[in-house]
């Protein structure tokens, strides 16, 4: 291994902006055939140290080398052009361009001088398969989910001559068998000699994958390690810095609990909505968490639409505290308690150019109608308790949210919606991309408004923590509630049996 | 005083004082204002009072705008209510009763007011983008007020309905003091009650918005009814001004000054963050502008250069990224001489 040069190697890498140095001389260095995996918080400087290899961002001091020669990148497209590919966790394509002209654009195939449209339709055909995706390179990227569009982000990426591949979150919103391909992929690519940067938040993925890992806390380098010889834990601790804050063990609903279905906060009979999931029953007691898990696609966000009126319910019942209530939109459902976080923050989620007061204020001042205006003082006053109570960085109440971090951003939109006092919180993956910190804290705060009596569905991609924040687990496949399971009944490899079980014991209809 | 510099209507401001030296210098009594008869005259007061029919359109398409919206009917508002004002006088046996009048535009505003409606129901329910629903109205509305004429150009001879545009209270003209009026109830109503915030949050956010309960639905719906019912009453100031009702020539073009005046304002034609106060500074500039074309003797063939000349300085001397540039540019310049220089990044 010593005797490799490294293909890329950073030294010294300094970026400030302003007076706060967002990289502190950090060293970097990705040899070829090897995934290199980038570990820190939200805001340790992992971003802008891809920026600063990909030419996104120029460096104050520092020196980067590729394949032994001093470069300076002016623009991702000069690095694009030496051989350094990205795909960004924001997808950047264009939605209203067809699949093959995503992944050809601005380097479209040509034949006497013409774009060939035949060319780029085959060649795109060759790489979408490579990827293990079957579907029309013709079709508009914007009619399909998410996560192929991500997958075709990556297509792009690699359809050029990558020698180093930066992959910056790139299974955020893939689900278990896409990750899969994708891993297959990255393998492939490792044994073809390609250097890949590989960032993600999820654990599991770095240890099955990455070879080497650096962690960067506050801009700075913490370390340089080899993944076999470092520990979970001690990668956690290095990131947060810090002895990782434990998980508040809740007192579980104890099983003799009598009369459990006079306690029902809600109850679900017969859920269906649109593809998205058919004859669902939900319970959920009071001071319950209902975990849900699911693969991308079986339904958990369907479910949860379903439940807070934000999607037109097909058949089925919902009866609240006994009563039967037809929950037609968002405002309806907010009336009788029940909320809803989207798992699209930014989308659905934050109005990122309005202040972290009005943003927190804005459901309940819609509840209370357009001509009862919450005093300023009190908006702020309450503002200003849900910033202390849930630990909002920076404490800046005229901030706009879409300038903070990912994790205080979630924290905002569940002071909004805790600002109505609900009595059932529905949370769709309200952990996703956000540091490992701010997810403990959410986590623990789940835990202490259950143990205050709240009800909550917590839904999530990581079945882990799901086990650990639910007290029950509802398991999702194929737009059905297949079972619902009690939390200390499963272990996250039993869980993850019944998560990815084919459907074929399902075979009465 | 870098506070001042960076206030987003210090821009529009300095545009407008400048447009307002500039006359001064090129001829005196520009800025001159005199008392008759208690009542206040010059060129500084006749901008306020022309102003008037460009200001009530544009704070009614600064709300719609901030819904992330546009009404592009708002000419044709102006030519309908026109049209049923007149016609309600024409019609009457005393064109000079006060009561008539007041009918008169009562009705011709009730049915902007339910032409807004119709634009607010086309966006909001039936989920038509603004820049199409509202063109439905901007084509087939002077159609409309030209049937109500009867297809020709219905003249009155009515002392208070002349008083709208010419008449003068507290000496002040009247016109004047009514885009007044719509100026303090429309920022009261926006910043008094949660309307003016819930707005934003829609125009931002629409689903996000839903999500949290806002009724983004009647917000959207009530911008356009706002739009609407302004463009009826500067239809009317219009149609007084000239004491006739012309389907063909009342508000033509004015959707687009509005909206010219919004932007001059600072309200990003993206939605969200809106001002009251910028769009009153917007409408202000505008109409200094014309009053300088015809008060420098600027031909009527180079007029619309002119203007348009005019307009591309003042945008782009508000463009932040182009002042940015300029300033980076002479940091730049500055150091080389110095040592390594910070670039401050506004």
């Amino acid at each position: 291994m010593d005797e490799v040069r490294p293909l890329l190697e950073l030294t010294g890498a300094t970026v400030r902006f302003g007076a706060d140095a967002a990289l502190d001389h950090v060293d970097f260095r990705l040899f070829p055939g090897e995934v290199h995996s980038l570990m820190g918080e939200n805001g340790a400087g992992k971003s802008t140290l891809i920026k600063a290899i990909t030419g996104a961002l120029a460096m104050d001091e520092g020196e980067l080398r590729l394949a032994g020669e001093r470069v300076a990148f002016a623009s991702p497209h000069e690095a694009q052009r030496a051989g350094i590919s990205t795909v960004y966790q924001e997808i950047e394509l264009l939605p209203n361009l067809s699949v093959a002209e995503n992944i050809f654009l601005g380097r479209e195939p040509r034949r006497s001088g013409v774009i060939s449209r035949q060319l780029m339709r085959e060649r795109a055909a060759g790489l979408l398969q490579e990827l293990g995706l079957s579907i029309d390179p013709g079709s508009l990227l914007g009619t399909h989910s998410v996560a192929v569009q991500q997958l075709v982000a990556i297509a792009r990426a690699i359809s050029a001559d990558v020698r180093v591949l930066v992959l910056d979150e790139p299974t955020s919103s893939l689900d278990l068998d896409e990750v899969a391909e994708l891993f297959r992929l990255i393998r492939e690519l490792k044994a073809r000699g390609v250097a890949i940067l590989f960032v993600s938040h999820f654990l599991d993925q770095v240890y099955e994958l990455a070879d080497r890992i650096t962690v960067l806390r506050d801009g700075a380098m913490v370390g340089e390690y080899l993944t076999g010889e470092l520990l979970r834990i001690d990668l956690v601790q290095k990131m947060l810095g810090r002895e990782i804050g434990e998980v508040r063990a809740r007192g579980r609903a104890s099983e003799d609990d009598a009369d459990e279905a006079s306690a029902a906060v809600l109850r679900a009979r017969g859920l269906s909505v649109g593809q998205g999931i058919a004859d669902a029953d939900v319970d959920l007691a009071e001071g319950e968490v209902l975990g849900v898990a699911g693969l991308l696609g079986s339904g958990r966000t369907s479910l949860a639409h379903g439940l807070t009126g934000v999607a037109h319910l097909e058949a089925g019942v919902i009866r609240i505290e006994s009563e039967a209530v037809r929950l037609d939109s968002p405002r309806h459902a907010i009336s009788f308690g029940v909320v809803y976080s989207s798992e699209n923050r930014r989308r659905d989620g934050i109005v990122a150019e309005l202040s972290v007061v009005d943003n927190i204020t804005l459901a309940l001042q819609s509840e209370r109608g357009v001509f009862r205006r919450i005093p300023p003082a009190r908006r702020r006053e309450l503002a200003a308790s849900w910033v202390d109570a849930l630990d909002i960085r920076p404490p800046d109440l005229d901030r706009p949210v879409g300038t903070l971090s990912g994790g205080n951003q979630q924290k905002v939109l569940l002071a909004r919606l805790l600002a109505l006092s609900p009595r059932v919180l529905v949370l769709d993956e309200p952990t996703r991309g956000i540091d490992v910190g701010a997810k403990v804290e959410i986590q623990n705060l789940v835990a202490e408004l259950a143990d205050n009596g709240m009800s909550v569905v917590f839904i999530s991609a990581e079945l882990e923590e799901v086990l650990r924040v639910g007290d029950r687990v509802a398991v999702m496949r194929d737009g059905r509630i297949v079972e619902t399971v009690a939390a200390a009944d499963l272990t996250a490899d039993s869980l993850l049996a019944l998560v990815a079980q084919p459907d074929e014991d399902e075979g009465e209809d | 005083m870098t506070a001042i510099y960076k206030h987003r209507l210090f821009w529009p401001i300095v545009a407008l004082l400048t447009l307002i030296v500039v006359n001064a210098v090129a001829r005196p009594q520009f800025i001159k204002i005199t008392m008759r008869d208690g009542e206040l005259y010059g060129p500084l007061i006749s901008i306020l009072r022309e102003s008037a029919p460009l200001m009530l359109v544009a704070l009614g398409m600064t709300i719609v705008i901030a819904t992330r919206g546009i009404d592009l009917s708002v000419g044709a508002t102006m030519a309908v209510s026109g049209a049923v004002a007149l016609t309600i006088i024409d019609g009457s046996d005393d064109p000079g009763n006060v009561g008539t009048v007041l009918i008169a535009c009562v009705v011709a505003v009730l049915v902007s007011l339910v032409l807004g409606a119709w634009n607010g129901f086309l966006v909001s329910v039936v989920g038509i983008q603004p820049i199409i629903a509202t063109l439905v109205l901007m084509l087939a509305g002077r159609g409309v007020a030209l049937l109500i004429t009867g297809g020709f150009i219905t003249t009155v001879n009515s002392e208070p309905f002349a008083f709208i545009a010419s008449g003068y209270l507290f000496a002040l003209p009247f016109a004047f003091l009514i885009g007044l009026v719509a100026i303090i109830v429309l920022s009261l109503v926006e910043r008094r009650t949660a309307l003016g915030v819930l707005t934003e949050a829609v125009g931002i956010n629409p689903e996000a918005s839903r999500l949290a309960g806002v009724r983004s639905r009647s917000i959207i719906w009530g911008a356009y009814m706002v739009s609407g019912m302004l463009a009826g009453i500067a239809g009317l100031i219009y149609a007084s001004n000239i004491k006739a009702a012309d389907a063909n020539a009342a508000g033509v073009f004015i959707e687009l000054y509005a909206i010219l005046a919004v932007v001059l304002g600072g309200t990003s034609l993206n939605g969200g963050k809106f001002s009251i106060a910028g769009t009153v500074v917007g409408v202000l500039i505008i109409q200094t502008l014309e009053s300088t074309i015809l008060f420098l003797g600027v031909s009527s063939a180079q007029s619309p250069v002119f203007f348009a000349v005019v307009v591309v300085i003042v945008v782009i001397v508000q463009s932040s990224r182009l002042r940015d540039g300029l300033a980076a540019l002479s940091t730049r310049l500055r150091s080389r001489s110095e040592a390594d220089e910070k670039v401050e990044v506004a």
